[in-house]
């Protein structure tokens, strides 16, 4: 096929596209315009159901609890599926701490960098925790909560060395936070079966003011194992890429 | 823009419609450039700082749109997790290329 008979099917096919992109988005709902009838109807009931104030929360551990329990295993699959990946191989060793070209590849942190990932570090826990456990208010959720405990993880890395970042979170005991996590959100849909519910059904009181620390019943509990299961997952990853980069394989040498 | 939002609760912290207007429509933009910039640097290293801009840029996109849920995930994951991979998974490249 010559150039130019490509060029004309090449056109073709971006002036179909194109058409039917615009005939899509002609269709569109107007900015701001909701269609659809559940999120209305969740702005309405979540509140007085549930008494989290953060219906997001609300929404991902309660009304589409089943949904979340299979996205978190997803990420639990995936840190998983990194570990098995980057596991060590025959001959594969880990770099000499005497090597002197230790650092090249991965330059000493400067001071600067240093001192703001120390400032950084605690408050960044403290409100890993505090969204990770307030589900019942807004905003907040485990999976942010996760996230943000796992950044202060990456800090640590950054502030200091690897050997430092493995002392604070050693491959055994991520693991185990990890499977707690993963496990504690199975088992609280389990404990709701076992008292003959629904899986995943709401079993705890609900509290009385809406968005109160003892509200929201099993939202900011199955947050919390959450929480622990993404943070842990993070730092596996993370951990994981870490080492690969220390990692000689011996036709490197 | 602003005007067709849902239920128009004032608060002390409502910020006037129109001035609401202007702030989307610039981060529209900037996301826009930012995307564009990731997309059009070359240089690995450059692209990957560029990202994480580009991270906290959809963050901010996310909380002026009234989703200050997604902008926590937005912040730690697109601006600080994902490019840390980015750069371990880079380090780690450049090392075997010597």
């Amino acid at each position: 096929m010559s150039p130019g008979q490509r060029r004309w099917i090449f056109l073709a096919g971006v002036a179909g596209l194109a058409a039917f992109y615009l005939w899509g988005l002609t269709g569109l709902p107007g900015f701001g315009n909701y269609p659809g009838p559940y999120g209305d109807i969740i702005n309405h009931v979540a509140v007085a159901q549930t008494n989290a104030t953060g219906v997001v929360s609300a929404v991902n551990f309660e009304y589409r609890g089943f949904d979340t329990v299979g996205e978190e295993f997803i990420l639990f699959v995936a840190a998983t599926g990194v570990a098995v990946v980057l596991r060590h191989l025959r001959k594969e060793r880990q770099q000499k701490e005497d090597d002197p070209t230790a650092d090249w590849a991965i330059p000493p942190a400067s001071d600067a960098v240093r001192l703001a990932a120390l400032f950084f570090t605690g408050p960044v826990v403290v409100m890993g925790w505090f969204l990770a456990l307030h589900a019942q208010t807004s905003p907040s959720g485990g999976f942010q909560g996760g996230v943000v405990l796992a950044t202060a993880f990456i800090l640590i890395y950054l502030s200091g060395e690897f050997l430092l970042f493995r002392r604070v979170s050693p491959a055994d005991v991520t693991d185990a936070v990890e499977a707690v996590g993963a496990g504690g959100f199975a088992a609280i849909g389990v404990s709701a079966v076992a008292m003959g519910l629904p899986y995943l059904k709401n079993f705890l009181p609900r509290g009385t003011v809406p968005g109160a620390v003892s509200s929201g019943g099993t939202i900011p509990l199955i947050s919390f194992f959450v929480g622990l299961e993404v943070a842990a997952a993070f730092v596996l990853i993370v951990g994981e890429l870490v080492e690969q980069t220390l990692l000689v394989r011996p036709r490197e040498r | 823009m602003a005007s067709t939002h849902l239920a128009t609760v004032v608060t002390p912290y409502t910020i006037p419609a129109p001035l609401m207007d202007v702030l989307q429509l610039t981060l529209l933009v900037l996301v826009a450039a930012g995307a564009t910039a990731v997309a059009l640097i070359r240089e690995p290293v450059r692209q990957v700082v560029m990202l994480s801009v580009y991270g906290v840029l959809l963050a901010v996109l996310f909380l002026a749109f009234q989703a200050p849920d997604v902008t926590l995930s937005e912040l730690t994951v697109g601006a600080v997790a994902l490019p840390v991979l980015l750069l371990l998974a880079l380090a780690k490249v450049k090392r075997r290329e010597k």
